[in-house]
C-alpha cells in the first residue's frame, strides 16, 4: 500500500466519523426544539410555578435532560434560552475531533508521498481547504466564550461535501509539481488562502445562523404565534452578528494578505503583479464584497441582515471563484490538474 | 489645546454607525440647510455641498464598492485584450453577430473602459472626501486632552465598583478621618492614573465635584491604522496610473546560441508606456547559450509533464564583459534595470534551403510554435529570394514521432527522442514585398500553389535531423540540419535547437506598489484590531460619605474585549474582585 493509498483511506475514515459526527449534531438541533418547545409548554401549563423547580412534567416527554433546567421564564425572545447539557452534542464534538485527526493524518501523508506541500491541486486544495475549515472551527470552540457547537452541523456537513466531490470528481495521483508552481509562495500564498476560506466559512455559518434569528427575534417583537425551534437556545442575533463580523475580519484580513502574496508571485512568475487574469478577478471581487461588508457593519441602515446578506454574498463567490473559476474559465490558474 | 470640549464626533460621514444621529444633533448654525425641513430650496452651493455630503456618506461608498464587485465580473466571462488578445480574436471569429456589440461597451477591454473607471474614480473621489477631514480632526485629536470624567459611569459599559483601603490613621495623630479619605483617594487615583499611562492610555486628572478622577483613552493608533490604509489604497492607485507608465514590457524570441540587443528594433513586440521614453533602454546584449528542459520520466502518472526550465544566458553591458546569468520560471532575471522572464520555450529546427545547383538560399533556425503538451509544434519557412519563384513551407515538428489509428503523425513526449520535420511547399508570391508587415509565424497561402501534402497528391516532405531531400519541381533540396551531429547515430536529444520566449519588462512604480501594499495590510491590522477606547477611574463620594471607586469605559468602534479589560483594570488597581460582602473570607 503506497502513502497516497492511506491517505486516500484515512480520508476516506475521516469522512466516515464526520457523517457519524453531523448525524450527532443533527440529533442536538433537533432536541433542541424539542426543549424550546417544551419549556413554552411548562410556562404555559405553570404559570404559578415561575421560579419553582419544574421537574417531573418535563423530564418524561422529554428524553434530554435539557429541559429540566429551563426555567419557566426562558421563553422569552431576548437571550438564549437555558439548554444545559446534551449528548448527542457532546459525541459530535468528540467524533469531530476524531475525524479531524484523520483528516489531519490524511493530509500530511499525501504531502509526504507528493514528497511537498498538500495543496498544488484541486483534490489537495479541497483536502487542505476543509481540514482547515474544521481547525478554525475547533480552534473557535476553544477560543470563543460562547458556546457555537451549534454550528456543527454546518462545518461537518460542508466538509463532507467537500470532500466527497474532491474524492470523486477532483481525485489525481501525486504528480510533480509543474515549474510555474515551484516557489516558496505556493507553501504562503495558496495556505493563507485557504485558511482564510476558513474564516469566511465560519462567518458565513454564523450570518445565517444571524438571519435566522433575527427572522425569529422580529416575529416575538411583533407577538405573533412563533413556531418554537432550536434557535430559542442559540445566541440572540446581535451576538452572532458580533461573532460572525469578529471571525470574517480575521478571514478578510489573510485574503488581503493572499491578494498581496499572489501579487507577488504573479510578478516572479509571469513577468507582471497584476493582469486581470480570471483567478485574480475573482480575488479581487472577494476582497471588495467583503470590504463592502465591513463598511456594511459601519453604516446607518445595513447593519444587521443587510450586511449577514453581504457576508453570505461573500462566502458564495469564495465558493464559486474554488469550484467554477477553477474549472471553467479560462486563465493562468489552471492548477486544477483536471 | 484643542478648544473641542467633547470629540467624541470622530469627523466620520453621518451615517457612520459611530457618527452622532442627525435627529439629536441639532444642525449647526454654520449649515442651516442641513436639518432644516423647511428651508425652501437650496442654492447652488447648497446643492454642491448635498451632492458632496451624498458622495462622501458612507451608504454611497458602500454602493460604490458593490458596484466596482459586480463591474469586475465581465472581465472574467469574456476575454480581456490585455490579458487574452488571441481569445479576443477567437471570441470575434466565434461570435461574429455578438462580439460587436459587446465590443461597444467595451467589454473586452473591461478594465480600462469608461464605466468600470467611472466607478472606481467615483469611489475613490469619495475616499478622498472622507479621509481628508478626518484626517484632520485626526490630528486635532492627538493632541486634545481625554474628555472630562461623566457624572454617572455607572451608566457606560464595564461599570463595577472597589472599595476605596483608606489606612488606619496613626496613633496620636491629630488628621480626621475625612483627610485621611482624601488623601486615600488621591493616592488611588493618582496610582490609576500612572497605572493607565504605563498601559499605553493617554490620561488627564480631573477634580470634579470634589471627586478626583482619571480620564484615559488609548488605540488612536486604529484611526491612524484606518486612515493609512485608505490613504495608501489611493496610493497605489496613483504610483499604478502614474508609475505604470514610465515602463515597458517587450517580448522576444532567442535562439540557443544567438543574442539580442535591447534597443526597440530587436523585440519582436513592444508595449511602452505613456511616459516612456526609449532612449532610456540601456543596451546591453542578451545571448541564449543554452535551454534545459527537463521532463518526468519515473512516475507513470506524468511522463511528460515538465519538470525544470532552465535558460542559461550570459549578459553582456555595452562596454564590459560578459556575465553569466540563469532564467528560470519564477526566477527572473534583473539586471540592467530590466526584469528578463522565461516565458515559454520550443524547438527552433535549423533549415537550409539550397538551389538546383546546391547554393544556399536560406538557412536558419526557425522557432516552431508548441501546439500540445507533447511540443507538436507548427513552424512557417519562407524563402523570398535565390529560387525561381519565392518558396513557402508549413512545417510540423515531432519531437517524438508516432502514428496514431489514422495514420496523422502526432507527438507522444515533448522531448527528443524520435524528431521528425514535415513540411508543405507552396510556391508562388509570399505577399511579403508590398510592405505590409506580416507575422513570421503564418502563411498566407492565398497566391500560391501548393506543391505537396493535401489534395495535390505529393507526399509532404518528411525528414529526421540530419537529412536532405529534393523539393518537388526541381526547386533544388532542403535540409533539416543536425544541431549536433557529432552524437551517436541513434540519440537526437540534441539534435535540434530550442528557443526560448522572454518577455522583459520594466516597471519603475512596482517598489511603490509594494511599500503601499505593506502599509496598506499594517493600516487594516491596526484599525481591525487595535480598540480604540476610554476608560475612566473615579473615587466617588456616597450619600453616606464613604468614597468608592468607581471604574467604567466606552468603546469607540468595535470593541468586543471591553468590559473584560474594565474588570482586569479594576482588579489590578484595586487588587482582586469585589469580595461580597457577605462571605466568609476564604482559606
Amino acid at each position: 500500500m503506497t502513502l497516497d493509498q492511506i491517505s486516500i483511506t484515512l480520508v476516506y475514515s475521516a469522512m466516515a466519523v464526520y457523517a457519524v459526527a453531523f448525524i450527532a449534531y443533527a440529533i442536538d438541533l433537533a432536541r433542541r426544539s424539542a426543549a424550546a418547545t417544551a419549556a413554552v409548554a411548562v410556562a404555559v401549563e405553570a404559570p404559578a410555578a415561575v421560579g419553582a423547580p419544574v421537574s417531573t412534567k418535563v423530564a418524561e416527554p422529554v428524553e434530554a435532560a435539557a429541559a429540566v433546567e429551563a426555567p419557566a421564564s426562558t421563553s422569552s425572545a431576548n437571550g438564549a434560552m437555558a439548554y444545559g447539557r446534551s449528548p448527542s452534542l457532546r459525541v459530535g464534538v468528540a467524533m469531530t475531533v476524531v475525524a479531524w485527526l484523520l483528516h489531519l493524518a490524511a493530509d500530511v501523508t499525501r504531502g509526504i508521498a507528493a514528497e511537498r506541500v498538500p495543496w498544488a491541486n484541486m483534490y489537495e486544495f479541497a483536502l487542505t481547504g476543509t481540514l482547515i475549515i474544521t481547525t478554525v472551527y475547533l480552534l473557535v470552540l476553544v477560543v470563543s466564550k460562547h458556546d457555537l457547537r451549534f454550528l456543527g452541523t454546518f462545518v461537518t456537513g460542508l466538509v463532507l461535501v467537500l470532500l466527497g466531490v474532491a474524492t470523486v470528481n477532483f481525485y489525481v495521483s501525486v504528480v510533480p509539481l509543474p515549474p510555474a508552481l515551484q516557489s516558496a509562495w505556493l507553501v504562503i500564498h495558496v495556505f493563507v488562502a485557504t485558511s482564510s476560506v476558513g474564516f469566511f466559512a465560519l462567518g458565513f455559518a454564523l450570518s445565517v445562523v444571524q438571519l435566522l434569528q433575527s427572522r425569529r427575534e422580529s416575529l416575538v417583537a411583533s407577538a405573533k404565534a412563533v413556531k418554537q425551534s432550536f434557535l430559542a437556545t442559540l445566541p440572540d442575533s446581535a451576538t452572532l452578528e458580533n461573532l460572525a463580523y469578529r471571525v470574517t475580519i480575521v478571514g478578510f484580513i489573510l485574503w488581503t494578505f493572499t491578494l498581496m502574496a499572489g501579487a507577488i508571485w504573479a510578478e516572479a512568475a509571469w513577468g507582471r503583479y497584476w493582469g486581470w487574469d480570471t483567478k485574480e478577478v475573482w480575488t479581487f471581487i472577494i476582497w471588495v464584497v467583503y470590504a463592502g461588508y465591513i463598511h456594511a457593519r459601519a453604516t446607518r441602515g445595513w447593519r444587521g441582515s443587510r450586511s449577514a446578506w453581504l457576508a453570505i454574498i461573500g462566502f458564495s463567490t469564495v465558493l464559486f471563484n474554488f469550484t467554477v473559476v477553477n474549472l471553467f474559465f479560462k486563465g493562468l490558474h489552471a492548477y486544477s490538474g483536471l | 489645546m484643542s478648544p473641542r470640549s467633547d470629540p467624541d464626533a470622530l469627523s466620520r460621514p453621518d451615517d457612520h454607525i459611530d457618527a452622532p444621529e442627525r435627529d439629536a444633533a441639532p444642525a449647526s448654525p454654520r449649515q442651516p440647510e442641513d436639518g432644516a425641513v423647511t428651508q425652501p430650496k437650496l442654492g447652488a452651493v447648497g446643492w454642491l455641498r448635498f451632492a458632496w455630503r451624498q458622495l462622501t456618506s458612507m451608504r454611497t461608498a458602500l454602493l460604490l464598492l458593490l458596484l466596482l464587485a459586480i463591474a469586475a465580473v465581465p472581465g472574467s466571462l469574456v476575454p480581456q485584450r490585455s490579458s487574452d488578445p488571441n481569445g479576443v480574436s477567437q471570441y470575434f471569429a466565434d461570435n461574429p453577430d455578438l462580439a460587436p456589440v459587446l465590443d461597444s461597451f467595451q467589454m473586452f477591454d473591461v478594465y480600462t473602459s469608461a464605466w468600470f473607471s467611472a466607478v472606481y474614480l467615483l469611489l475613490f473621489v469619495s475616499l478622498i472626501g472622507c479621509v481628508i477631514p478626518r484626517t484632520k480632526h485626526h490630528f486635532e485629536a492627538l493632541r486634545a486632552r481625554p474628555p472630562r470624567t461623566p457624572a454617572r459611569l455607572s451608566r457606560l459599559a464595564g461599570y463595577t465598583e472597589r472599595p476605596l483601603v483608606v489606612p488606619e490613621p496613626a496613633e496620636g495623630t491629630a488628621a480626621s478621618t475625612g483627610s485621611a479619605t482624601d488623601a486615600a483617594a488621591d493616592a488611588a487615583i493618582d496610582a490609576a492614573a500612572a497605572q493607565l499611562k504605563q498601559a499605553g492610555y493617554r490620561v488627564e486628572r480631573y477634580d470634579l465635584r470634589g471627586e478626583a478622577s482619571v480620564s484615559a483613552e488609548r488605540g488612536y493608533l486604529r484611526e491612524t491604522g484606518n486612515l493609512v490604509f485608505h490613504t495608501a489604497l489611493l496610493g497605489i492607485l496613483v504610483a499604478v496610473g502614474i508609475g505604470g507608465g514610465f515602463g515597458f514590457s517587450g517580448q522576444r524570441v532567442v535562439v540557443e546560441g544567438q543574442s539580442f540587443v535591447n534597443t526597440l528594433a530587436a523585440y519582436d513586440s513592444f508595449n511602452p508606456g505613456r511616459f516612456f521614453d526609449d532612449a532610456n533602454l540601456d543596451p546591453y546584449r542578451l545571448e541564449l547559450e543554452e535551454l534545459d528542459a527537463v521532463y518526468e520520466t519515473q512516475n507513470q502518472e506524468a511522463i511528460g509533464q515538465p519538470i525544470d526550465f532552465t535558460a542559461r544566458v550570459s549578459v553582456q553591458a555595452q562596454d564590459g564583459a560578459a556575465e553569466p546569468g540563469v532564467v528560470k520560471v519564477n526566477e527572473p532575471l534583473r539586471v540592467h534595470g530590466t526584469d528578463v522572464y522565461l516565458l515559454g520555450n520550443g524547438y527552433a529546427p535549423t533549415i537550409t534551403v539550397r538551389d538546383p545547383d546546391g547554393e544556399v538560399v536560406f538557412t536558419d533556425s526557425v522557432p516552431f510554435l508548441p501546439q500540445d503538451a507533447n511540443l507538436t509544434s507548427i513552424g512557417v519557412v519562407k524563402v523570398p529570394d535565390g529560387l525561381a519563384d519565392q518558396l513557402g513551407m508549413v512545417g510540423f515538428l515531432y519531437p517524438t514521432q508516432t502514428t496514431l489509428p489514422s495514420g496523422a503523425y502526432t507527438s507522444s513526449y515533448p522531448d527528443l527522442v524520435f524528431p521528425v520535420l514535415t513540411l508543405n511547399v507552396y510556391q508562388g508570391d509570399l505577399g511579403i514585398d508590398d510592405g505590409v508587415p506580416t507575422s513570421v509565424y503564418t502563411l498566407d497561402p492565398s497566391s500560391m500553389e501548393q506543391l505537396t501534402g493535401g489534395s495535390t497528391g505529393v507526399d509532404s516532405i518528411e525528414l529526421m535531423p540530419g537529412e536532405t531531400v529534393d523539393l518537388p519541381n526541381g526547386l533544388g533540396s532542403i535540409t533539416f540540419e543536425n544541431a549536433d551531429p557529432d552524437a551517436a547515430a541513434d540519440d537526437y536529444s540534441t539534435s535540434v535547437s530550442r528557443f526560448a520566449s522572454f518577455d522583459i519588462h520594466n516597471d519603475p512604480s512596482q517598489g511603490w506598489v509594494l511599500v503601499f501594499a505593506v502599509l496598506i495590510l499594517a493600516g487594516l491590522l491596526v484599525s481591525l484590531f487595535v480598540p480604540r477606547r476610554r476608560m475612566w477611574v473615579k473615587a466617588a463620594r456616597r450619600p453616606d460619605g464613604t468614597v468608592v471607586l468607581e471604574y467604567a469605559g466606552l468603546a469607540r468602534g468595535e470593541d468586543p474585549g471591553l468590559e473584560d479589560a474594565v474588570a482586569a483594570f479594576a482588579d489590578k488597581h484595586a487588587g482582586g474582585p469585589p469580595q461580597p460582602a457577605k462571605r466568609n473570607p476564604s482559606t
